[in-house]
């Protein structure tokens, strides 16, 4: 499971190299930064990136190391693991760095946790996790895992298209007693302080994110419901197609930022 | 380093008059003061009481009032982490007058309307608001006083 220097090598240089620099323009930072796309990394602590890089120390590989149990054991009716269908949890590197993608049952798209559910009631028979269940953020965790330090790869034509549209509207809706959309802070004013938050891109190719601040691994559904809260805006729900939606528009936002689960964030 | 965007560039109707706002649901959302818009201010105190520049330095500081300092430098330097989205405002005092800032903090929009800076003291226009906060302003009519006070004795060294 733990694999230690794995790609990304240059950019872990980096943060060792960049210890004690807050926050500056001038670094170089590899594959982290994409032309003007930059992952949440890039204006992280150098102590938050020192715990991403270091296998051993990030508490996301955890929760991993539960799931890659789960993906061996057999749940539900059919008496079926996911191993059985799937082989080794290897092969499934890539797959991560392109969801949401559309579902053509549902006419809609599909994140990585509901398509682990999917295969649970349909392929298993067995109940679905609850989305920020430990099963669940551990098995996306592992699921997206497999495909770090690929460039994030998401499709916005055909039957998504209508879907990415719906998210940008989203994203750039103001909301809240405070008013703001999530492009006032994460395009207007990224690299900025918000008292002791250094504004970032709002790039979501790290989740799930092990959180200081949550003590806990958490669902991208999660911090969007906190940056909701922040504005004073009711949140929806976590899966709901709002968010869903939302998802595909910052996925695609961040396509060719590699994919960094599990990251670490404050 | 003070930022000073777009403020006098954007002409407003000379005289804006606003129906009261009224709180859509929750008992304790009251009716909303009327004021007058004149020239890129409001002239009039909201309340007609005076405001406390002590009350109204604590009101900007509070996270769940102004919290001003999310946003804005300001010269207080017991608090830690100054933001930095909106400018510096430890010399707003000594350019803006008592009626622009009455203005600016009641509803900066009115200003420039792309502006991040919530309006503090209005409840229409505003989409999908938590419950809890539904047909509330930010800070009551008095506390726009008290910050609008505090904010006149920033004149810079
Ligand atoms: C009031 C400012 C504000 C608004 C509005 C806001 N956010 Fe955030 N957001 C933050 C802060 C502060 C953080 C933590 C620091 C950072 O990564 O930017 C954050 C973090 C994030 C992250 C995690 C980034 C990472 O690297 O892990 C994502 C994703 C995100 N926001 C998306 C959104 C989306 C989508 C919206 C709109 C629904 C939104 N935000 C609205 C302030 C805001
Ligand atoms: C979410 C961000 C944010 C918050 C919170 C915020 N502001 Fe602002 N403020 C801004 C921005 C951005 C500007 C720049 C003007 C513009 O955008 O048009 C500004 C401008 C101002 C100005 C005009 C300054 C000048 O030099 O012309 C004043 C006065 C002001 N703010 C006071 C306050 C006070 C007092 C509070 C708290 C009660 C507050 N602001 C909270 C973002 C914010």
């Amino acid at each position: 499971m733990r694999r230690i220097g794995i790609v990304l090598a240059a950019a872990g240089l980096i943060s060792v190299a960049g210890a004690g620099v807050a926050y500056t323009d001038s670094i170089d930072w590899g594959t982290y930064q994409v032309g003007d796309k930059r992952s949440g990394y890039t204006y992280a602590q150098p102590e938050t990136r020192a715990m991403q890089d270091d296998d051993f120390e990030n508490p996301g590989f955890l929760l991993m190391d539960q799931a890659a149990t789960l993906w061996e054991t057999p749940d539900g009716a059919a008496g079926k693991a996911c191993v059985g269908c799937h082989g080794d949890v290897e092969s499934l590197a890539g797959v991560g760095a392109t969801y949401p993608v559309y579902f053509e049952p549902w006419g809609k798209m599909m994140t990585v946790e509901q398509r682990i559910n999917q295969c649970r009631t349909e392929g298993m028979k067995a109940d679905p996790w609850k989305w920020e269940s430990d099963e669940m953020l551990g098995m996306t965790a592992l699921v997206k895992h497999q495909s770090r330090g690929m460039p994030v790869n998401v499709s916005i034509d055909g039957p998504a298209k209508p879907f990415y549209e719906k998210g940008e509207a989203f994203y750039y809706e103001r909301r809240g007693q405070l008013d703001l959309a999530c492009a006032n802070c994460h395009m207007d004013n990224a690299g900025l302080q918000l008292r002791a938050n250094t504004l970032s891109q709002g790039m979501p190719n790290g989740f799930p994110t092990y959180r200081l601040k949550w003590q806990k691994v958490g669902s991208l559904h999660r911090r969007l419901r906190g940056c909701n809260d922040q504005v004073r805006a009711e949140p929806y729900e976590r899966g709901s197609d709002e968010y869903v939606n939302l998802e595909l528009f910052i996925m695609h936002r961040a396509n060719g930022l590699p994919v960094e689960t599990p990251a670490v964030r404050n | 380093m003070r930022k000073r965007p777009l403020l006098t560039a954007v002409a407003l109707p000379l005289a804006l008059v606003l129906a009261p706002a009224l709180g859509a649901g929750g008992a304790a959302a009251e009716e909303l003061v009327a004021y007058e818009v004149v020239e890129g201010a409001i002239p009039a105190s909201l309340t007609g009481v005076p405001g406390d520049p002590e009350a109204g330095k604590a009101a900007a500081v509070h996270r769940q009032k102004g919290n001003c300092l999310a946003c804005h430098a300001m010269p207080i330097p017991d608090q830690p982490f100054h933001g930095e989205v909106g400018p510096d405002l430890s010399a707003v005092g000594s350019y803006l007058s008592e009626g622009e800032l009455r203005l600016r903090l009641v509803d900066s929009k009115k200003i420039n309307p792309e502006t991040s800076m919530p309006g503090f003291y209005k409840v229409e226009g505003l989409h999908r608001v938590a419950e809890k906060f539904r047909g509330k302003p930010i800070l009551t009519a008095q506390e726009v006083e008290d910050v609008v006070a505090y904010l006149l004795t920033l004149k810079g060294n």
